[in-house]
């Protein structure tokens, strides 16, 4: 007997639970091959719709399906926790304290918000990263009569990099709808040297902040938040009032891979860019090539979980999880990956927002930098229709 | 400020193999993790590091040393003042 364990029930997990349960058909019929997905919730969230709630459109109960439900009949799934991997003798402890062995382990733990990180943002900062934080944004947006908003960023990686200037340019049209943006002064503090990490769609986004007279700040990522000045202090220690903060909390990885020696302290796995097999260290030894960093041959990482230079999206494990699955199907045949999928590109493609009715398009991998068409009507109603089918289409592997 | 007038080095940062704006992110890191007068070595291979970090440094009011290129890398030295 083979067992495939997934950890984890978001996009990468139950995509490549489905994906190799398709492919191992036959073995998991006769009873030589076991998938099992474990999630510590049983319940799918499709996350990039929380921006949605925040701006009016969307509702959270629209957003969860229970992941049996996604899930082919031939994938196992149990609801636990994970308190320990241990690679060295390929088990996996769940939070009931059972004991599961592996031969394959697919780690797609994603990554944390931890807000409480920060002092103060809690009580100050508005995000969008959880259903419930969304709808408080929202109740705050609808509250809000003028001021000075400011929009930031409390360290990188995060979720969704587009989604922070999403956010800007949608507030933005909306206080035009409601006749409240003569009344508001909005700013938005970008941590580098440019709106966004990706040279082609910091180029494209800047002149967007130019025409919506949002003020860009440059190498100003959020460092503290003064509750009681009402008062973001940036890393460079530059001070920007505000009368509504909307912040990306910091991010990390799954506190198991940390615990269980994985990963450093951020818990980003340390990844193979192609293999997507998971590094014995984060960092080569002195005068070490990454090359020759041994890799779990059984162990895999993919989705928010790695720390591969890519955005932390749900795309991203989209189109990562046939690689972890062709490789895990030819390691139980006893063949070579092959075709397409037997080596990961850095695809990603995914969908940005600039309001009015407006969206582009961000598709790239790690050889070439996206060329986002001239933002359209078009592209916003694609991402509309892609979050509306997003149940019937990625987690079944059919797009 | 050449090499060999460089204060001692209280921590070095080695991103190499980071990309924009990784180098940038560990050094802001670093610096939240140190004392002032700490002194800090980033090792980057990011081309855009030897730009960028200078302008932050001297945005936040820090003292940049200097921006070194070594073999295949650069090191830009730092000193926390604030």
């Amino acid at each position: 007997m083979q067992r495939v364990v997934v950890l984890g029930g978001g996009v990468g997990g139950t995509l490549t639970a489905n994906l190799v349960a398709r492919k191992l058909k036959k073995l998991i019929a006769a009873g030589e091959v076991q998938v099992t997905v474990v999630d510590a919730t049983g319940a799918h969230a499709y996350q990039p719709g929380y921006m949605y709630i925040a701006m009016g459109n969307e509702r959270a109960e629209k957003l969860v399906r229970p992941e049996r439900s996604l899930l082919d009949g031939n994938v196992e799934l149990v609801v636990d926790t994970v308190t320990r991997i241990d690679a060295s003798v390929r088990t996996v402890t769940l939070g009931s304290g059972a004991v599961m062995g592996y031969e394959h382990l697919v780690i797609a733990t994603g990554s944390r918000i931890l807000p409480e990180e920060m002092p103060g943002f809690d009580a100050e900062a508005h995000h969008f990263y959880s259903a419930e934080a969304a709808a408080k944004l929202r109740k705050a947006l609808d509250a809000f009569t003028g001021g000075r908003i400011v929009i930031g960023i409390a360290g990188i990686p995060y979720k969704c990099p587009p989604a922070p200037l999403e956010v800007a340019f949608l507030v933005e049209s909306e206080l035009r709808d409601r006749g409240l943006r003569d009344k508001t002064e909005i700013t938005f503090l970008s941590p580098i040297n440019r709106a966004f990490t990706i040279e082609s769609v910091s180029d494209m986004a800047t002149p967007i902040f130019e025409e919506k007279g949002i003020r860009l700040e440059l190498l100003a990522g959020v460092g503290e938040i003064d509750a009681e000045r009402k008062v973001v202090i940036t890393d460079a220690f530059e001070e920007h009032p505000y009368d509504l903060l909307i912040c990306v909390p910091p991010h990390r990885g799954a506190q198991v891979v940390i615990d269980s020696g994985l990963a450093p302290k951020s818990g980003w796995l340390p990844t193979d860019r192609h293999t997507l097999q998971v590094k014995t260290v984060a960092k080569p030894a002195p005068g070490q090539a990454d090359e020759d960093v041994p890799r779990y041959p059984d162990v895999y990482a993919l989705g928010d979980a790695t720390d591969l230079p890519l955005s932390k999206a749900g795309s991203t494990a989209h189109f990562e999880a046939p690689i972890v699955a062709e490789r895990i199907a030819a390691a139980v045949e006893g063949r070579e990956p092959e075709g397409k999928d037997a080596s990961y590109t850095g695809k990603v493609m995914c969908f940005f927002e600039v309001g009015d009715g407006k969206g582009t398009l961000l598709q790239f991998d790690y050889e070439h930098p996206p060329k986002p068409p001239t933002p359209n009507r078009m592209w916003h109603l694609g991402k509309i229709v892609f979050n509306k089918t997003y149940w019937h289409t990625v987690p079944r592997g059919r797009i | 400020m050449t090499d060999t007038t460089l204060p001692p080095i209280t921590l070095t940062i080695d991103a190499r193999g980071s990309f924009c704006p990784g180098p940038l992110m560990e050094l802001i890191r670093g610096m939240k993790e140190s004392e002032v007068g700490d002194v800090i070595a980033v090792l980057s291979t990011d081309k855009g590091s030897k730009a960028d970090i200078p302008k932050w440094v001297e945005k936040a009011g820090h003292t940049l040393f200097g921006v070194f290129t070594r073999d295949g890398f650069d090191e830009i030295v730092v000193e926390k003042v604030r």
